[in-house]
Order: structure tokens, then C-alpha cells, then sequence
């Protein structure tokens, strides 16, 4: 019925336009004109328009601003946020004023000069002057524009300092995950082959190693034994022999990984990044202390994500296969926000998926609280007695992730933690 | 039309050479550039409205999230929208096949295949193109990658879903979104056959323009409208290999097992083969032609905007040279840009910076070409057609997507407002509406040359100021959108309290989507009702000066009845002084003590 009642509707405003057109070009005729002529008045309404429309286009800008203004992103909450925000409202202003003259010149021009078969047009095919004013102009402003974003983009992109607090983001569909550094201080190697339910980072630990492997070895047997005691169809048989052989194939690569690992351990002692990742703290909280600098590096398991958090005017991209970091230095903790910024008890900073990712892309989000360093202490002293709770939708049951063994203690300094598979 | 071929053309075949000729060599396998532009038309015209109402269903759900619309289901079904309820993975697919049809199907084939075929060997006097059978593949090619991406809507798990850039993994992987599967094939096939129709009619655009000028066309007498097709024929020639290339490249990850684009992966359970490869280097493969295309897309509809704009101020381009000059640079410029659209990727923050100065340089000819068009309308003598309504129209657009175009291209500020509704806003105004209004006003503009007949002025009146209002209505909202950080390319911001202050823009948004859809009805039957039944266009209705309007009404394959004619003069000598009229067409001479301008 709706249906219908839709299709009435276009074919009905169909005729009503056609009936219009009709109406006008049959009084055009009887006037004695053709439809097609434009008329002085024609002329001269649409001069007027062009008038109307830039007051209009003015108003609507300014109602925007007035009424969304303050809806707009808070307060940066990080140092270079702030920054950032500084340089976009400068650039605004150069902007606004481009936007002012040229539009005020466009529209004001339209409907100032209209046809009048009693004059003809200025001749002016060129004017050299005038076209240097207006290349010159602009190149020196942005040459301005520039120079000052690079020197911006220079300090946000530039390597974060020793002593800065490392965190790992790590991104699936459709949620986040964060690791920080145990004990040691270092974030462990990982590798995607060990990454099963209770390993959900693929960290990589004799431990993890030896998991994966048995597992990899029951779902073999499991396979082989479907294979060899059941009937069943050519195209399920074939399925299976290649899930079969992809296991062998991934079992191979992770024994290739062990014996890297081993000689690893070998040549660099206590170096070796493999050594590190027993003791990572993987959680579903994302904490980060205020006023100190945190380095957060990215990682994707299965499609490119993108980790955002607006109010730091932070982003990132999360990139299957590799490594990516971004750093900040938040400036406001999450209580001062909620009690002096934003006046609401249920403010949170909040870190969103912003690169398209699949069905529930609009909501892969994870909080962020930014804390004092003492309440960071605190919390972080807590992380090392709570065991790693698997997310809900992970069909294997949880268990602890944290291998508690070969526990090495090596300097907080050492920050270079390569984290490469 | 419907004339039979009294003379003798040049190009044409000998075997089907006399007298009328068949509906299928006439309107079907046609080689004449007149009819192959007026095909490339129509079928635009069809995807135009398939991206349209594919818009309007994920705006209703954009602006009313989650409720359920008879509009939804009448398009989608049950499948795809129970109870009117749009789906989140077609709605993913929605934004995909809206991005895809209006960028390739409508604003590259349909701007560029309409008005470069119709035109070139009419303004550079020419009985056709270079080859008429190269052409008519061209169109061919268009249609067959029309239909396989339309095909693409039917196919189980739905089509292309992971935006119209398909990144991989997403676009790679079917685990990943249903999307990925068939439907992903089908793009991939269908763009393929567009690069081969874009390659085949830029080659020939291209030669056709260098080498089939007529007599005294010099190149500084050419056009702007020639200038733009021109560059932007190179522009496609040089980058749509890339896309190319990418696309097969992905094609073999899909379905061979390579790994171009794959590496370490986890998905379903299960640890994939693939290693070694980067999705960033699709990235940097997919936006080397993605922003030249965004020149392919705007160029012509500059190039069409100049030439309208300098016929109905009745006053020469302003700066005809440094016009032209403008459009080499930024032709030239748009291929050492591509990484503005990867400053978060990861990429090296150094190259990051290379590309924010070449992409800010772009805005200096940009802001030239602005400030010309500007001073060709002052102390004109301005005569409103709609053409010359969606020509002021693209300026406007062309300005307020431009100067947001300085945020995104500098990377400190882009990090911020990346892939949020300040970028949609951003580029929906500035290539979105400016290709469309400079495609509107070449459709007003030359009717009468495609169709022998006019256009009513009042509808066009009324599209126009409907359009040019709604048009700032649902993209200008979106840049506070995009300023409060909301993301694009989400289903529904309900799980972000973040952004409640900001949704009612959403309503606004769609409200005036709806009226500005509602538009092109007035305009779709405009062009359809006058193609038959308009009134008869005289020769040169817009007292223009170019070489199309001194062919006659009636089509003719090969132009001109007589001889090919002599160009003596740049085509914008309007109101020069000492003559009688306030036009001089390019085939009068030069008046033996007159000065070229």
C-alpha cells in the first residue's frame, strides 16, 4: 500500500511539473515571446537571487556557528591538541577572510551586471598586473600556511623521548585491546600464528609457543581421524585435507619462529626481544597517566582500523602486518574533565575505530581514562595480580594470558622494544 | 535528425553509405561522436539516479537511525532491510556503490564521455574523431562495466562494501565482510572494463585534439573547454593503468593466493597464508590515479564553467593564458599529491611532509582560476541562462571546497578531521557538486547542439536555485559534523553520546537531500520531454563564438555540409570594441588593421 502510495506521489509530482512547464511556455506564446528567450525580468530575478542567496548562504554559516559552536570538540586534552588547535583556528581566519571576499565578489558581481542590450561588456582579456597580485598573494600565504603546519607536523611526528609510557593498541574486528609492559618494562615480541583464545595478541613465550603447537597437533589428529573414519563428500573431504595443510604449513612456520627465538636468546642473553612478552599486561582498560608522554604503538589483526580519540586530536592508522605509533602528552585527566569541562559525570575520552572495518565498524570503541600518575601507579599495581579476561565473544574459555615464568628483570630503560613477527 | 548523409564524410564506411542510415548503426553501434556523447549522457543520467536514491536511503538512515522506512524496503526487501530497517552491511555497501557510480560512472564517464565526445571535433573542426570505432568501443566498454556493477546489487552477501577506496584487507578478504565476496569480484570486473572504456576514449581524445585541428585552430586559439578535455585526457591516460594494475593485483590475492596487499592476518579463527605484503601499498597504488581522478573529474566541468561563463558575460575570459596555464599546473601537480589522503597510515612522517607542500601549491592555481572567473563577470553584461546559473553555481562550490581543502591538505590539521564529515563535506562540495553543476551547465548549455531542440528556462531556473540551496544545505552542516570528530562511513552514532549535540544537523542534512533529489526530477524530465518536444533551437541560440555553433541544427556525420571551416581568431572576442555586435565568431577573419586581442 505504501508502496503505491510512493509511486502516486512521483508520478502525480511528475505531472504537476509537466502541467507548469506547459502553462509557461503556452503564455510566453501568447505574449507573443519564446520560452527559451530570456527576458529582462528573467534577468533581473535571478540577479536579485544571486543577492538573496549570498545574505542567505552569510546567515545559514553564521546560525551554524552560533548554534553548533559550542557542540563543536572540546578543549584539546593534549599538549599537541592544543597546538593543533591554535593552528587550525589561524588557518581559519585566513580562511574566513578568503571565504568573505571572494564570495561577497562572486555574488555581488552576478547580480550587479545584468544584460542590458544598450551597453556592451569591458573589454579586458588580460591584465598582467592583476594576475601577479593574485598568484603572488596566495603562494606568500601559503607559504605562511606551510611552513607553519610542517613545523607542527615536525614536533608531532617526532620520535618520542626516552622515559615516555609505552602502551600497545592492538585492533579486530570489532573491538580494542591494550598491552602495556610488565615488570620489565618492555613489550614482548608477537607473532599473529600464536594467537588463539587465551593468546588473543599472538605474544610470543616458550610457553605460548609450546600451547599453540599442541593445539595445532589435537586439531590435526582431530582432522585426520575425521578423514580417515567418516564418510563424507569429495568437496568436504577436500576441505578438509587443505585445513589440514594449512595447519601443517602454519605449524611449520611457528617451528621456524622457535628456533629463531632460540638462537635469538643465544646471540643477545637477556636482550632478545622474545624474552620480554611473559609478563605483558593485556587488558580491556586503557589507561594513560596525565602530563607524561605516551608512546602508543598499533597493531591490526585482520583489516586496517584506524585508532581515534578526538578529544586529543589524535589518530592513527592500525595496519595489518605492521607496526604504526603515534605519541601525546595528555593534559587533562578524565575527573577534570568531567567536573570543570564538560559539567557531566559520564564523560569519557573515548578511542574509536575510524577506518572502515566491517558491519559493527560504528561501534568499536573503548574508553580511555586518563589518570594522575599516582592513580596510574595504583591501577597499574592491580593489572599485575588481575589475569587477562577474554572478550565475551571469544568462543574459548578464558584463561590467565600471562605465562608467569621466566620472569627477567632487565632496566626500565631499555626502550627500544622492537615488536616485529 | 534523420537527415540522410548528402555529402560525403570522411570518416565514414563505404558499405552502409547511402540514404538513411539503420536504427542500430544510427543509435546503437554508432561511430559519430554526436551520438556516442549523447549515450555516455543518458546512461550517466540512469547511474546518476541509482547513486541518488542509494544516498537517500542511508541518509534516512542516518538521520532517523534504526526506524524503519517503506522507502528502504521498497529498494532493498526484506533481506537487506526487514521491516524497512536498513542493514549495517548494506548500508556499508550503500555509501561503496554511491561513491563508485558518482566518481567513475557519472562524473568521469559521464562528464568527460558526454562533453569530450560532443564536443571536441565540433570546437577544434573536425568531421569526427580521431577513430570512430575506438570511440564507439569506448562507450561500449562503459555500458558493459555499467551493467556488471549494477549486476554486482544481486549477487549473494551483497556488493562491494568496503567504501568506494577498497582498501584491502577488507576488500580482500570475504571473512571480513560479506561484501567481499562475489559482489567485490564483480567491481573489480566492471572496473576494469571502465579503465579499458576511460584508456580507449582518452587515447583518442587526445590525438583527436593535437592532430585533427582545422585550419588556423592553433592551440592559443583553442577553447578552454578544449584546454581542460585535453589535460584531463592525459591525466586519465597516465593514471588509470595504476588503478589498473592495483585492481589486479588484488584481483590475485582474492583469488590466487599472492600476497601483494596481505600480511599476518588473523581472521575467522584462523591464521592466513599470507606474508609480506603491505595494504599500504595499495594505498599508494589506488590514490595515484584516486587524485588525478579527482582532476579528471573537476577539469572539464572548469573547462565547460569558462566557456559558459565567458558567453554569457558577454566578456572575454579573463586571463585566457593564465587559464590555461592554471590547468597545466594543476594537471601536472595532481600526480605528486596522492599521499594528502595517507598522513595516519603510517606512512614516513618526512614524505608526509613533501606531499603537504606540493598538495598546498595546488591552491595557488586554484585561487587564480577563482579570482578569473570572478573578473570575467565584473563590468560583464550577464545574461542568466541555467547554464550560466550552474556555472556562478560551480564557482561558489568551487570556493567553499577549496578553502576547506587547506585543512585537510596540512597534515598537523588533518589528523584530526581525517575520515570525518569535514572530509565528506569537503570533497562532496568541492569535486561532488562542482563536476555536477559544470555538468548540469554543459547539459543546458549544449542541448540545443545534441538535440536541435531548448530546454525550458524555467525548470532550469528551478533546478538550478533547488540544487545550488539544497546543496549547501546537506554538505555545508556536514563540516561541524565532521569538526565535532564524528567519523565517516558509520551506520548509526547512537552508541557515541559524544555526538548527540551534532545529530540533529543529521536531520537537517537529510531534509534537504530530499528536496534536492526531488530536483532532479524537474530536471530529468526537462531533458527528456524537450529532447521531443521542446521548441526548435535556432543555429547559435547563446550568440557564441565558437566553431560548434557554426554547424547547422540538423546532425550531419561529419559536421559541416561544406568544408571544413577557418579559424581566424581566439573563440572569446565578445563585446570587443569597434564591432557592431557583442560577438565575433571564430570563423570571421580578422579585420586587416585588428589585433588578435
Amino acid at each position: 500500500m505504501m508502496k503505491l502510495l510512493i509511486l502516486l506521489v512521483v508520478v502525480l509530482g511528475v505531472m504537476a511539473i509537466a502541467q507548469l512547464a506547459r502553462v509557461y511556455e503556452l503564455t510566453a506564446r501568447l505574449r507573443g515571446k519564446r520560452e527559451e528567450d530570456i527576458s529582462a525580468a528573467d534577468n533581473r530575478m535571478n540577479a536579485r537571487l544571486m543577492w538573496a542567496f549570498l545574505i542567505a548562504y552569510f546567515a545559514f554559516f553564521l546560525w551554524l556557528v552560533m548554534a553548533y559552536g559550542d557542540k563543536m570538540l572540546p578543549v584539546a586534552a593534549s599538549e599537541h591538541g592544543a597546538e593543533t588547535d591554535w593552528l587550525l583556528n589561524f588557518n581559519w581566519i585566513i580562511l574566513l577572510i578568503a571565504f568573505v571576499l571572494t564570495n561577497v565578489l562572486l555574488f555581488w558581481f552576478a547580480g550587479k551586471y545584468i544584460y542590458s542590450k544598450d551597453r556592451k561588456a569591458f573589454w579586458q582579456p588580460h591584465n598582467n598586473k592583476l594576475e601577479l597580485i593574485w598568484t603572488v598573494i596566495p603562494a606568500g600565504v601559503l607559504a605562511v600556511i606551510i611552513i607553519m603546519g610542517l613545523t607542527t607536523w615536525g614536533k608531532i611526528t617526532a620520535p618520542a623521548g626516552p622515559g615516555a609510557v609505552e602502551v600497545e593498541l592492538y585492533a579486530k574486528q570489532f573491538d580494542w585491546t591494550a598491552r602495556y609492559p610488565g615488570a620489565d618494562g618492555v613489550l614482548g615480541a608477537t607473532d599473529f600464528r600464536l594467537i588463539n583464545g587465551t593468546n588473543p595478541l599472538g605474544i610470543v613465550t616458550k610457553e605460548s609457543i609450546q600451547l599453540r603447537m599442541d593445539e595445532i597437533d589435537a586439531s590435526i589428529a582431530g582432522s585426520d581421524s575425521l578423514l580417515a573414519n567418516t564418510i563424507m563428500a569429495d568437496n568436504k573431504r577436500a576441505e578438509v585435507t587443505e585445513q589440514v595443510e594449512r595447519l601443517r604449513r602454519t605449524q611449520a612456520r611457528i617451528v621456524n619462529l622457535r628456533t629463531v627465538m632460540e638462537l635469538d636468546i643465544k646471540e643477545k642473553g637477556s636482550a632478545s626481544q622474545y624474552l620480554y612478552g611473559a609478563d605483558d599486561i593485556v587488558t580491556k582498560d586503557f589507561y594513560l597517566p596525565v602530563r607524561k608522554e605516551a608512546k602508543i604503538l598499533i597493531r591490526s589483526r585482520d583489516v586496517i582500523h584506524s585508532a581515534y580519540i578526538p578529544h586529543l586530536r589524535s589518530q592513527m592508522n592500525a595496519v595489518p602486518g605492521m607496526t604504526t605509533t603515534m605519541k601525546m602528552v595528555p593534559t587533562i585527566t578524565t575527573d577534570s574533565m568531567r567536573t570543570h569541562v564538560m559539567k557531566d559525570d559520564t564523560f569519557d575520552f573515548i578511542l574509536l575505530c575510524n577506518k572502515i572495518c566491517g558491519a559493527s565498524h560504528y561501534n568499536m570503541q573503548m574508553p580511555l581514562t586518563v589518570t594522575t600518575a599516582t592513580d596510574y601507579e595504583k591501577w597499574m599495581a592491580e593489572q599485575f595480580k588481575k589475569p587477562f579476561q577474554a572478550p565475551p565473544a571469544d568462543a574459548t574459555p578464558a584463561a590467565p594470558a600471562v605465562v608467569d615464568s621466566t620472569t627477567v628483570t632487565v632496566p626500565v630503560t631499555a626502550q627500544a622494544s622492537v615488536i616485529t613477527n | 535528425m534523420g537527415a540522410t548523409t548528402a555529402h560525403s564524410a570522411e570518416h565514414a564506411h563505404t558499405a552502409h553509405h547511402h540514404h538513411e542510415e539503420s536504427f542500430i548503426s544510427k543509435y546503437i553501434f554508432s561511430h559519430d561522436h554526436k551520438m556516442i556523447g549523447k549515450q555516455f549522457l543518458v546512461t550517466a543520467i540512469f547511474m546518476a539516479w541509482v547513486a541518488v536514491i542509494m544516498s537517500l536511503i542511508f541518509r534516512l538512515q542516518l538521520a532517523w537511525p534504526g526506524e524503519g522506512f517503506a522507502f528502504t524496503s521498497f529498494f532493498l526487501g526484506e533481506k537487506w532491510a526487514p521491516g524497512g530497517v536498513l542493514d549495517p552491511n548494506m548500508y556499508l555497501a550503500l555509501v561503496t556503490i554511491h561513491g563508485t557510480i558518482m566518481v567513475f560512472f557519472v562524473l568521469t564517464g559521464g562528464l568527460s564521455g558526454t562533453f569530450a565526445n560532443l564536443l571536441i571535433p565540433l570546437q577544434i573542426g573536425a568531421r569526427d574523431m580521431a577513430s570512430g570505432f575506438i570511440n564507439m568501443l569506448s562507450y561500449w566498454f562503459f555500458l558493459m562495466s555499467s551493467v556488471v556493477m549494477l549486476a554486482s546489487l544481486f549477487v549473494e552477501g551483497g556488493p562491494a562494501s568496503s567504501g568506494w577506496t577498497v582498501y584491502p584487507p577488507l576488500s580482500a578478504l570475504p571473512q571480513t565482510i560479506p561484501g567481499s565476496g562475489a559482489g567485490m569480484t564483480l567491481w573489480l570486473v566492471s572496473m576494469t572494463l571502465f579503465i579499458a572504456s576511460s584508456l580507449l576514449g582518452g587515447l583518442n581524445y587526445v590525438a583527436t585534439i593535437l592532430n585533427l585541428r582545422t585550419k588556423g585552430m592553433k592551440m592559443t586559439r583553442l577553447p578552454l573547454t578544449m584546454w581542460a578535455i585535453l589535460i584531463t585526457a592525459v591525466l586519465g591516460v597516465l593514471s588509470f593503468p595504476v588503478l589498473l594494475s592495483a585492481a589486479l593485483l588484488l584481483l590475485m590475492d582474492r583469488s590466487m593466493g599472492t600476497s601483494f596487499y596481505l600480511s599476518d592476518i588473523h581472521v575467522a579463527g584462523e591464521a592466513l597464508d599470507h606474508v609480506g605484503g603491505s595494504p599500504v601499498l595499495f594505498q599508494h597504488l589506488f590514490w595515484f590515479l584516486g587524485h588525478p581522478e579527482v582532476y579528471i573529474v573537476l577539469l572539464p566541468a572548469l573547462g565547460i564553467t569558462s566557456e559558459i561563463i565567458s558567453t554569457n558575460a558577454r566578456k572575454p575570459i579573463f586571463g585566457y593564458r593564465a587559464m590555461i596555464g592554471s590547468i597545466l599546473a594543476i594537471g601536472f601537480l595532481s600526480f605528486i599529491v596522492w599521499g594528502h589522503h595517507m598522513f595516519v597510515t603510517g606512512m614516513n612522517p618526512f614524505l608526509g611532509s613533501v606531499f603537504v607542500a606540493t598538495t598546498l601549491l595546488i591552491a595557488i592555481p586554484s585561487a587564480v582560476k577563482v579570482f578569473n572567473y570572478i573578473t570575467t563577470l565584473w563590468r560583464g553584461n550577464i545574461i542568466f541562462t541555467p547554464a550560466m546559473l550552474f556555472s556562478v553555481g560551480l564557482v561558489a562550490t568551487f570556493i567553499a571546497g577549496g578553502l576547506t581543502g587547506i585543512i585537510l591538505a596540512d597534515s598537523a590539521l588533518d589528523i584530526n578531521v581525517h575520515d570525518t564529515y569535514f572530509v565528506v563535506a569537503h570533497f562532496h562540495i568541492v569535486m561532488g557538486m562542482s563536476a555536477i553543476f559544470g555538468m548540469f551547465a554543459g547539459i543546458y548549455h549544449w542541448f540545443p547542439k545534441m538535440y536541435g531542440r531548448m530546454m525550458n528556462t524555467k525548470l532550469g531556473y528551478a533546478h538550478f536555485w533547488i540544487t545550488f540551496v539544497c546543496a549547501f544545505g546537506v554538505f555545508f552542516p556536514m563540516h561541524f559534523i565532521g569538526l565535532a570528530g564524528a567519523p565517516r562511513r558509520y551506520y548509526s552514532y547512537s552508541e557515541f553520546p559524544m555526538f548527540n549535540g551534532v545529530m540533529d544537523l543529521n536531520i537537517l542534512v537529510t531534509v534537504f537531500a530530499i528536496i534536492g533529489a526531488l530536483a532532479q526530477v524537474i530536471f530529468t524530465y526537462n531533458f527528456f520531454y524537450s529532447m521531443k518536444r521542446g521548441p526548435k533551437a535556432v543555429q547559435n541560440p547563446w550568440k557564441s563564438n565558437t566553431l560548434e555553433w557554426t554547424t547547422p541544427v540538423e546532425h550531419l556525420h561529419g559536421n559541416w555540409p561544406g568544408p571544413l571551416p577557418v579559424v581566424h581568431r581566439w573563440p572569446y572576442d565578445y563585446s570587443k570594441p569597434g564591432k557592431q555586435e557583442d560577438w565575433v565568431s571564430q570563423i570571421t577573419p580578422l579585420e586587416h588593421d585588428e589585433e588578435e586581442h
